[in-house]
């Protein structure tokens, strides 16, 4: 192992913690559920997106039965629209059995300001009416700018606001790891 | 993007936007969310000098979808009429505070004249000018053609496109030929010699004027509209030599290859470029290129005002 192509910052979870977190994450939600029929996990892509698929398959295996999967993409919702050029839009799944009456659970890799799952709070909307919605998290970092809060969260990483938090997944990244990096 | 003026502005990559954009709005529009954020508390003007019906209301549906508030300006029976010029009318547009104007003009190069004047700061989309360009029906075929073709995977390259009919007149043709070069598609024109514009052989793709050697080997069949009310001169004997000759029926639709379709960007002459059991049957895309036309003009909108000023 050489330092030379290490990037930035360590690594907080690796390939098994983030493993067992999302385990815990599929009992709890299965718990607090207790095993609903009509659960829908919607992932805010892109990470959150590969996070609902693996949870799904996790809360599949537990329960014995399917879990409807999709993804909401947040972009047109975003309140920060105007700060940067025209973002990319990502791809949105509504399940087939849709999201009205359901129990739908968000499911993102962080947590910090709030402002995401505000954006897809609104997204949602335009879908339907679900019964009851609640979030899901990899990582919680707090500084909360709205009043938000995670229903199931893999890990609290208590972090300054220089920090950034780097969540990568194998889907997407190649690797399993979160990794904390000090802003310079 | 701050500008959609030519087809020959975007690059591979932006061209490729454009569209992923637009199929990601299109996928929202069928998923039933009849109206998005992303444009509130901008304007869009269209500015229209010549008639058009469905680039109009494409653009205005668009705009609207997005939650821009939109002007709709046609010359007839407006001060334009009066004789108000286009610096004095863009100035106007101006003050009222227009974030976009979508212009459709029948002298080329109006839109280009309108972005870079200084007469108004926010962006300018070309919407068809005179017989130069109108790159949102470009993308908004090369959208239908990327759903159709290559099991919807996307990828243009080396696919065979064979544009027919009044290439003089089209400002379609033009943007096609770019666009789809840009994309890596190949591009037959299809025309008698009197309606091919003077230096056509300089334009990247193949030129021929037989429609019947051309139907083999061509994965899409563009028509173009004949365009009467442009022409001055004798072009071809009459409607009847012209349709036997390069109009599309149903004997020579079904010598194109089985997964081929048939494309029109409208208004139709029935029975003369296109028959009408030819536009109404399972190969003609036309009226999904209407559809479509929406989603492409939302996601130029989009890219175009649903940023940060300055990109």
């Amino acid at each position: 192992m050489t330092h030379d192509f290490e990037p930035p910052g360590h690594v907080v979870l690796d390939s098994s913690d983030i493993s067992r977190a999302l385990t815990r994450l599929a009992h709890e939600i299965v718990e607090r559920t207790h095993g609903a029929s009509n659960l829908t996990l919607m992932g805010i892509p892109t990470r959150g997106a590969f996070l609902a698929t693996r949870l799904g398959e996790k809360i599949s295996a537990i329960q014995g039965s399917p879990v409807s999967v999709g993804a909401i993409d947040i972009t047109m919702y975003r309140d920060d629209l105007r700060s940067r050029p025209a973002r990319a839009l990502l791809p949105t799944t509504i399940p087939i059995e849709g999201i009205e009456g359901r129990l739908v659970i968000l499911v993102d890799d962080v947590l910090f300001s709030g402002r995401t799952i505000r954006a897809a709070l609104d997204a949602l909307s335009e879908h339907g009416r679900p019964e009851l919605v609640q979030l899901a998290v990899l990582v919680d970092r707090g500084h909360r700018e709205l009043p938000i809060r995670a229903d199931y969260v893999g890990k609290n990483l208590p972090t300054s606001r220089t920090e950034k938090i780097q969540v990568n997944l194998i889907e997407h990244d190649g690797i399993d790891e979160v990794r904390i990096e000090r802003e310079s | 993007m701050k500008h959609l003026l030519s087809a020959a502005d975007l690059s591979y990559e932006d061209a490729i936007r454009v569209l992923d954009t637009a199929k990601q709005l299109a996928a929202a529009t069928e998923q039933g969310v009849g109206k998005l954020p992303p444009l509130r508390g901008r304007t869009v003007v269209n500015l229209f000098y010549e008639d058009s019906t469905r680039t109009r209301i494409s653009f205005e549906a668009a705009a609207k979808r997005l939650s821009a508030d939109v002007i709709n300006f046609s010359a007839k029976g407006s001060s334009v009429s009066k004789g108000e010029s286009l610096k004095d009318t863009a100035l106007t547009l101006e003050a009222m505070g227009a974030d976009a104007v979508v212009i459709r003009h029948n002298s080329s190069g109006a839109p280009h004249r309108l972005a870079n004047a200084g007469w108004i700061s926010g962006g300018v989309v070309n919407a068809g000018d005179g017989t130069h360009e109108h790159p949102t029906q470009a993308l908004l075929d090369a959208f239908t053609l990327r759903n159709h073709l290559r099991n919807g995977t996307g990828d243009l390259k080396g696919v065979n496109v064979t544009i027919v009919g009044d290439v003089l007149h089209s400002r379609v043709a033009r943007s096609n030929v770019l666009l789809l070069n840009t994309l890596g598609a190949k591009v037959r024109l299809v025309a008698p010699p009197t309606l091919l514009p003077y230096g056509v052989e300089d334009w990247d793709c193949e030129v021929s004027y037989d429609l019947d050697a051309s139907l083999e080997g061509s994965d899409a069949v563009m028509m173009l509209r004949v365009q009467r009310e442009r022409m001055n001169a004798a072009y071809f004997p009459n409607a009847h030599e012209y349709s036997s000759r390069y109009g599309l029926n149903v004997t020579r639709m079904n010598r194109l290859s089985e997964s081929a379709i048939v494309m029109h960007p409208g208004p139709m002459n029935r029975g003369m470029e296109i028959s009408a059991d030819v536009a109404d049957s399972d190969r003609s895309v036309i009226v999904e290129q209407v559809a479509n036309g929406v989603s492409v003009r939302m996601a130029v909108l989009y890219l175009i005002l649903g940023g940060s000023e300055s990109m």
